[in-house]
């Protein structure tokens, strides 16, 4: 990385493994790709979570709009709708730059909470595009996802920070 | 942690253009998802060749990963029948019994059957299957409920048919590839399917309630005709189901509300039936003879 002005490269230089924060969000959305059958929606998004796990772990590294082509993937991949991943991704890293902008020190539980709030919403959000895609189901019936999603967030965010470890050394 | 400082990009006018650009894109990112949703909303099979692509470069996943799940699988059932083998025996010979009576009573009345249809000059509406395939995989998150096919479009499968096992009805082909197929299951909030009881005959709707249930919908007021244990087949009203393929058993009656169980799980299952559509003249929009003179009549 170059120091503005300084002419030379200080500090650290780019990482080690620059792509590893794409691939596992690519990688946790082919999850679903996996030959397994589910008749009842408990099984959380890990797409979702990996994503929102980066954001939180490190704001700089994606402007908002890298939410739209991931989420396009994970459309396409996962057979939802087209768009449905990709504005509730994007409005998620949206909701991501505001905290940045409003909260002063953050901790490991204030991002869960926050990792808590936007999962709900997420899900509320899944259930509304079921809703207008003709899908017409209680909430009920994924409230134990949402409840499962805020309580994978931990597992999954742990297992990012050693991922970015891993990234960052040589 | 503290907030970062990246954020603010200083005094450099580029530097604060780009991030300005950068959520520029992002919020019409999110409106141009938005009206691709609308159109989802409005034509369900819009897209259908991006999305048929998108299904064929994920089956080779899906459909090679299958033989390790059912090998695992397998692994636990077969450890408990060796354990289970003295007690299952028994039961199995007892119920052998039981059916070879019941047999020998069906033969008899498909004979009877066959009898009178040959008086009343029925035809027996001879359905083949147009691919007989695997259901590789299926959504796991999100409240929709839809299963993959390893056969596509190359197999002569097309949106709208119907998909069942040796069980029950499985669901529609909703989504075509080449080599691949994304079914509606029954259970999904969105499907419908025209069935009667098979007790009575009494017709009713099966809805899916999105989370491996049934709901059952009876078309007329007052009492609840359903008891539990009640098995539901296809109707054949609407023309798109054949008729009676078995759909659903009834687990619990709670007042109005009627939960049923589809017959066929498609965890468990190992082959998918994919019919043709049973009645092609039924879910072809009108022709234009029909449509003037409906909209002749309603004037």
């Amino acid at each position: 990385m170059r120091i503005a002005a300084s002419g030379r490269d200080t500090a650290f230089r780019g990482p080690g493994r620059p792509w590893v924060p794409l691939l596992t969000t690519l990688g946790a959305s082919l999850l679903q790709a996996l030959p397994v059958v589910v008749t009842t929606p408990v099984v959380p998004d890990f797409a979702f979570l990996v994503l929102l796990s980066w954001r939180l772990l490190r704001p700089e590294m994606w402007q908002a709009y890298v939410a739209l082509p991931l989420g396009l993937f994970n459309d396409l991949v996962a057979g939802h709708p087209l768009g449905q991943s990709m504005a509730l991704w994007t409005a998620t890293f949206l909701a991501c730059d505001l905290l940045d902008s409003r909260s002063g020190w953050r901790d490991y539980w204030l991002d869960w909470l926050f990792a808590a709030l936007v999962v709900a919403l997420y899900t509320i959000g899944e259930w509304r595009v079921a809703w207008w895609m003709g899908s017409r189901i209680p909430f009920e019936v994924v409230l134990p996802q949402m409840i499962l999603g805020i309580f994978c967030y931990p597992v999954v965010a742990r297992l990012v920070v050693s991922l970015d470890r891993w990234r960052l050394t040589r | 942690m503290a907030p970062p400082s990246t954020r603010r990009p200083g005094f450099s006018r580029r530097a604060q253009f780009g991030l300005f650009l950068g959520y520029v894109i992002a919020v019409g990112g999110i409106l141009f998802a938005l009206m691709l949703l609308v159109v989802a909303a409005v034509d369900p099979a819009g897209f259908s060749a991006l999305k048929g692509a998108a299904l064929d470069a994920t089956h080779p996943i899906s459909a090679g990963g299958r033989s390790v799940v059912r090998f695992v699988d397998g692994i636990g059932s077969g450890i408990g029948d060796y354990f289970m083998a003295g007690s299952e025996n028994a039961a199995l010979k007892q119920r052998l019994e039981s059916e070879r009576r019941m047999i020998v009573e069906a033969r008899a009345i498909g004979l009877e059957n066959q009898r009178l249809k040959a008086l009343l000059k029925l035809a027996g509406e001879v359905q083949n299957p147009i691919a007989i395939t695997r259901i590789v995989g299926s959504t796991f998150d999100g409240p929709r409920r839809l299963a993959t096919l390893s056969a596509g479009s190359a197999s002569g499968i097309a949106n709208g048919q119907p998909v069942r096992s040796p069980d029950g009805l499985i669901g529609r082909v909703i989504e075509t590839g080449r080599w691949s197929a994304r079914i509606l299951l029954v259970s999904d909030g969105a499907s419908a399917v025209p069935v009667r009881l098979v007790r009575d005959g009494t017709p009713a709707i099966a809805a899916g309630h999105g989370d491996g249930t049934i709901d059952l919908k009876t078309l007329e007021l007052g009492k609840n005709p359903f008891r539990r244990g009640d098995i539901l087949v296809t109707s054949g009203t609407g023309g798109v189901y054949p008729p009676n393929v078995p759909v659903a058993l009834v687990t619990a009656v709670n007042g109005d509300r009627t939960v049923a169980r589809p017959l066929a799980d498609p965890a468990g299952l190992d082959f998918a039936i994919v019919l043709p559509i049973f009645q092609p003249a039924a879910t072809k929009p009108l022709s234009a003879a029909t449509q003037t003179s409906l909209e002749g009549a309603q004037q």
